[in-house]
């Protein structure tokens, strides 16, 4: 098997939540489920800690957001939805990028600025893309992906394909106003669209009480008649469930709704944050009570998996992103010429 | 006491327009509010109410009358049992009459000739037809002189209004992907008609009225060109747009590159730009410079309607998004436009508007019609000046102006915009450095006043490029 499918194996969980019972506001994985939620987060886990440590070599520049903490929510996400379904988000998204199957190694090339990057280096950790995979970035701009995820939801009621957009933001970026002026027009127009409210309590280092008048995110769309859930976003199979529930009312065409996760990053929101506004201990509390590899890991192991399946499937992970470390380290820089390409078509 | 009923105005920019019926006949009581007759421009259709109790002594001008000038007389109210004596009636101005040519009125609009396009009349009524005789040019129009017209192509009138929206059905009809989306599009027939008609012949689907949300539906629309739709995105005006540049510039421009060449953004954001007619500071804006700096961006400002068509039409069917700076004061004005099945002009070519060896004028959008009346005024004193029309502002046709000015050595950049860092700036840092050489003065520029645009009638023409300032321009360049 080429290295790229056995990455994108590892990683796509379209439609992995397929036949999942929901019971009691989650799915209830089979084995095989829980092991494909796993494998997802797990990828997403090592590869944003190598991410990190890349970023310490100087190999990595300018602005990281890392999503350790935060894997459940698109995962789950990714595990209901199907692969002709949209995905876009804001600039934390190298996630989303490998829960949409896109290669580990192509995304770090795109780190490291490397020509075999998706974007052939140009575009760095927050602007990526991937057609092929329905992946809409990637953008750089707070709020910007809620009116162009509506964008993507119009195409699809116009094309009438049955198909949906995921648009992920921030708590941070729900307080922007283009927010509201996306949930207007998706209501009015009945689009297919799930917005997804990843709440991790920090606004780069605004905490939500600090920021918000509303901290219920999943009510930001009462004025709008959109219906909201708001979820425990560490629980993989919680996610999965609401995204199931988001995704059927799309599809039977009533229109928006909006979905609060509420998660933790347990990074900074880039790499270089003071980590002043938070403690160490309650990062640390959320790690060990609610972390969402964990989570999976225990049910796993009391459901009777042994410690070597686990084990095997670690070093398969680290070995993806060893290798995806190792093809941004080695990748050529862009050809100098590639400074003027894609201006305009 | 009796009172006259004057010819209304219907938006700032209106100067005359068809009384279309009148609901009232002579002898007929009236209360105050009482409706009397409907007015019609290009734009739009107005009720007339009577502004007093009486009897609508007598009828002015006759329901159907063309081009009647705003603040003519119309009628004339009376109070009951009073009688009318044929003095006492103020006489019918002869621009009520229906043959009459529709030149501005030039106490309001001095800087566009007779001789610069026509007004149009009756352009509203009848969509799809070519404009009536009554709007037949008495000049014959600036030239047009498109090497892209076959020289047997029949030229037809029509105003620009019509030329963008023929350009719009035109490709809708061609691409199920092309829709419009933006203010008051569909059910109102566009703020500014331009969109007139769309939504009988495509739809609510396909013509999409929006909330007042620009930052939102220029998301919006850029998000579903991403998908692959091609949305014509239009501005009220553009001075609206400055809620959405965050998604015009950001979004739209920038991602193509961001993403290696994957994600292509075809739209067209389209809608007037620059000064209209009294409506002061945050109304009056040209924003050519701002978008034409932009990388991503292709940037259009036509002068006349038959290259609004054609490049309304190429800029549709761009890959790329492209701004499609338009001009709300030359919507009513018509031009010659070749009646061709597919007339498409390409996106970066500039058009010599008008030959000329003493001096070089390069401008764009009504720029290019000041620099044609001062190019008219110029040739009576022997200075043939060669008016360059931009057309595109970028990809700007640098080589055009640098070929023009080899042959003038004299260079002068009109804009409405203000004068740092403009389109003036860029043309003459262009020109110094392609054709240093060739000049035999300092390129000038006549860009609007650096100040914000001022209400008042008399400060908003001063704060405007005018045909003299482009006279007095060229002839500095010549030192004389």
């Amino acid at each position: 098997m080429p290295a790229a499918d056995r990455h994108a194996k590892i990683a796509d969980v379209a439609s992995a939540a397929e036949g999942a019972q929901a019971e009691g506001g989650i799915l209830a994985f089979t084995r095989e489920q829980e092991l494909s939620a796993y494998r997802a987060m797990l990828l997403i886990r090592r590869f944003e800690e190598k991410a990190g440590q890349m970023y310490g070599m100087g190999l990595i520049g300018g602005f990281c957001h890392l999503y350790i903490g935060q894997e459940a929510v698109v995962v789950g996400a990714r595990m209901s939805a199907k692969s002709t379904d949209q995905f876009i988000t804001g600039y934390r998204d190298h996630g989303h990028m490998l829960a949409c199957g896109m290669e580990p190694r192509r995304v770090m090339a795109e780190l490291t600025g490397r020509r075999g990057g998706y974007s052939k280096g140009k575009g760095g950790s927050m602007h990526m893309f991937s057609r092929e995979k329905n992946f809409y970035g990637g953008h750089g701009i707070v709020g910007a992906p809620a009116p162009l995820g509506v964008g993507l939801a119009f195409a699809d009621l116009y094309r009438g394909d049955g198909s949906v957009s995921l648009t992920f933001f921030g708590d941070g970026a729900a307080n922007q106003g283009q927010v509201y002026e996306s949930f207007n027009m998706a209501e009015l127009w009945k689009l297919p669209i799930v917005f997804i409210v990843e709440n991790n309590r920090y606004a780069m280092g605004t905490s939500v009480e600090r920021s918000s008048a509303q901290a219920n995110f999943s009510m930001r769309g009462t004025a709008f008649n959109i219906p909201g859930r708001q979820i425990d976003g560490m629980d993989v199979r919680a996610v999965a469930a609401a995204a199931r529930e988001a995704l059927d009312w799309c599809r039977a065409g009533k229109g928006p709704f909006l979905i609060e996760a509420q998660t933790y990053r347990y990074r900074g929101h880039s790499m270089s944050d003071p980590a002043k506004y938070r403690s160490k201990e309650e990062v640390q509390r959320v790690r060990e009570e609610h972390d969402p590899i964990e989570q999976v890991r225990a049910r796993l192991l009391a459901g009777g998996i042994g410690e070597d399946e686990l084990k095997q499937i670690d070093a398969a992970v680290r070995r993806i992103v060893s290798e995806a470390a190792d093809f941004a380290t080695n990748d050529p820089e862009p050809d100098p010429s590639e400074l003027w390409t894609d201006v305009v078509l | 006491m009796t009172v006259n009923v004057l010819m209304p105005a219907l938006s700032p920019t209106m100067e005359q327009g068809k009384l279309a019926k009148w609901l009232k006949n002579e002898g007929d009581k009236v209360k105050a509010g009482d409706v009397i007759a409907e007015i019609e421009t290009d734009k739009a259709t107005m009720e007339v109410e009577a502004v007093d109790e009486g009897v609508l002594a007598r009828i002015l001008v006759p329901g159907g009358a063309e081009n009647v000038a705003v603040n003519t007389p119309i009628a004339v109210i009376a109070e009951e049992g009073e009688e009318i004596g044929p003095a006492e009636a103020p006489p019918s101005t002869p621009a009520a009459a229906p043959t009459e040519n529709a030149a501005p009125a030039p106490a309001k609009a001095p800087d566009i000739p007779a001789s610069a396009p026509q007004e149009a009349a009756a352009a509203a009524a009848v969509p799809a037809a070519p404009a009536a005789t009554a709007a037949e040019p008495a000049a014959p129009s600036p030239a047009v002189a498109v090497p892209e017209i076959p020289a047997d192509t029949t030229l037809l009138p029509m105003t620009m209004r019509e030329a963008l929206r023929d350009a719009m059905a035109e490709e809708m009809r061609r691409d199920q992907n092309v829709f419009v989306i933006g203010e008051e599009v569909a059910e109102y027939q566009g703020a500014y008609k331009v969109t007139q008609g769309l939504l009988q012949e495509f739809g609510p689907r396909r013509v999409v009225d929006t909330p007042i949300t620009e930052y939102g539906f220029a998301g919006l629309a850029v998000g579903a060109a991403f998908a692959g739709l091609r949305p014509i995105c239009e501005f009220m005006t553009f001075n609206f747009a400055m809620q959405a540049i965050d998604h015009i510039v950001n979004s739209a421009a920038k991602t193509l590159y961001m993403s290696g060449g994957q994600i292509n953004c075809p739209i067209v954001f389209r809608g007037p730009n620059g000064a209209a007619a009294r409506v002061a500071a945050q109304h009056s804006q040209d924003y050519a410079a701002w978008f034409s700096q932009v990388p991503g961006l292709k940037v259009v400002a036509p002068s006349n309607a038959s290259d609004a068509k054609g490049l309304l039409k190429s800029a549709i069917r761009d890959p790329n998004p492209v701004v499609f700076l338009e001009n709300e004061i030359l919507y009513g004005k018509q031009w010659d436009t070749p009646m061709l099945e597919d007339f498409l002009i390409p996106i970066g070519k500039a058009r010599i508007a008008r030959p000329g060896t003493d001096v070089t004028l390069v401008s764009f959008s009504i720029g290019v019609i000041h620099c044609l009346s001062a190019a008219e005024a110029l040739a009576k004193e022997g200075i043939e000046a060669e008016v360059v029309d931009l057309r595109t502002l970028r990809p700007m046709d640098v080589p055009a102006i640098i070929e023009s000015v080899r042959k003038t050595g004299r260079c002068v950049a009109v804009e409405e915009g203000w004068p740092q860092c403009g389109i003036g700036a860029e043309i003459a840092a262009r020109v110094q450095e392609e054709a240093f050489d060739y000049l035999d003065a300092p390129v000038l520029r006549v860009t609007g006043k650096d100040v914000p645009m001022p209400y008042a009638a008399n400060l908003e023409k001063l704060a405007l490029p005018s045909v003299a300032d482009v006279i007095a321009a060229a002839k500095a360049v010549l030192y004389r």
